[in-house]
């Protein structure tokens, strides 16, 4: 009888580069993959006018009329500053600590109405409106200190809390171009 | 004399590398998943502008965005302000109500983020806005990058 010696090969596939091909596309998605986050400032706009309704009455006092021509001037209620002051001035303008018979009645009722002319280039436009949502936030931050203990921004998400300093501070920005 | 023969460990010295490729494919799938691919290209010049009080967009899917600035011409050259969403330049300002209200209807809490270039002027950008009020889509964010 003849035996036949031969050596079995494995039926296995060998699985060992299995690893590196993952690996490869691994790398491949990992190079590519950009976890980018939008960053922004957020707005809500108004709806639009219905021209048959007249618009609500504003009192004067409860308005600051920001004016920002194309050069980056500013008027603040017709007095001419520079944008380093805005923030503080519009805190004042909100909070109103002295009871000033020319600022807001209540930080309810304030109104910032920021408005630019049309040449107005869209940097000098953010920067201002940077100044304006900064003043928001430490106004939020410190009555959200005050009653909390914590900054906004880390009162959770449509949390009761959240909401009471939105109530407390609500921003009501007017954004127009200015009509020539 | 008696020799002390070191007791050896019965156990094998390998780490199992079987399960490795797994591993990997699990995160290739991760990474697979959260990659996007699909970028635009874009038709306009876009340098943003800094800001300080900004805030992040966590959802991502709700976003759609507008492009705002300089039409990129051939040659290096570019023209005008233009607008651009998707993957074509709006000519006519008029057709973004329309077409805003198209994604609205798709997804009810659309945030709008507005890319402009940070000398594009302003007079555009309220043409945009009252297009965009006009079409439900109330929901912005002026995209910056943070000031450092």
């Amino acid at each position: 009888m003849l035996l036949k010696k031969r050596e079995r090969e494995s039926a296995e596939i060998n699985g060992s580069s299995m690893a590196d091909i993952a690996f490869l596309l691994l790398i491949f998605f990992l190079v590519t993959t950009t976890i980018n986050v939008d960053t922004g400032i957020g707005m809500v706009l108004p709806p639009p006018l219905d021209p048959e309704v007249e618009p609500p009455p504003i009192r004067e006092r409860n308005q600051m009329n920001i004016l920002v021509n194309a050069q980056g001037l500013i008027l603040m209620d017709e007095q001419p500053v520079s944008i380093n002051e805005v923030k503080t001035k519009l805190i004042e303008f909100i909070n109103n600590p002295n009871n000033d018979e020319t600022l807001a009645v209540s930080p309810e009722a304030a109104i910032v109405s920021l408005k630019t002319q049309k040449e107005t280039p869209y940097r000098i436009y953010i920067d201002m409106l940077d100044e304006v949502m900064g003043a928001y936030k430490d106004l939020r931050d410190a009555a959200s200190r005050a009653n909390y203990g914590v900054e906004f921004d880390r009162l959770k998400p449509e949390s009761p809390q959240r909401e009471n300093i939105q109530d407390m501070y609500p921003k009501k920005i007017s954004i127009a171009a200015e009509e020539d | 004399m008696a020799h002390f023969k070191k007791k050896q460990a019965g156990t094998k010295q390998e780490i199992p590398t079987s399960a490795m490729p797994d591993v990997v494919f699990m995160l290739l799938f991760f990474f697979m998943v959260t990659t996007v691919l699909r970028e635009v290209t874009l038709k306009v010049k876009l340098d943003l502008t800094t800001a300080n009080n900004i805030e992040k967009i966590e959802e991502k899917r709700l976003v759609s965005y507008i492009y705002m600035g300089p039409e990129r011409l051939e040659n290096n050259q570019f023209g005008e302000d233009k607008v651009q969403i998707d993957d074509s330049i709006v000519e006519d300002i008029g057709a973004i109500r329309n077409l805003m209200y198209d994604k609205l209807l798709e997804e009810p809490k659309l945030i709008v983020s507005l890319r402009v270039d940070e000398n594009s002027e302003f007079g555009l950008l309220t043409d945009v806005q009252k297009e965009l009020q006009q079409a439900g889509t109330f929901r912005i964010n002026y995209s910056t990058k943070r000031e450092d």
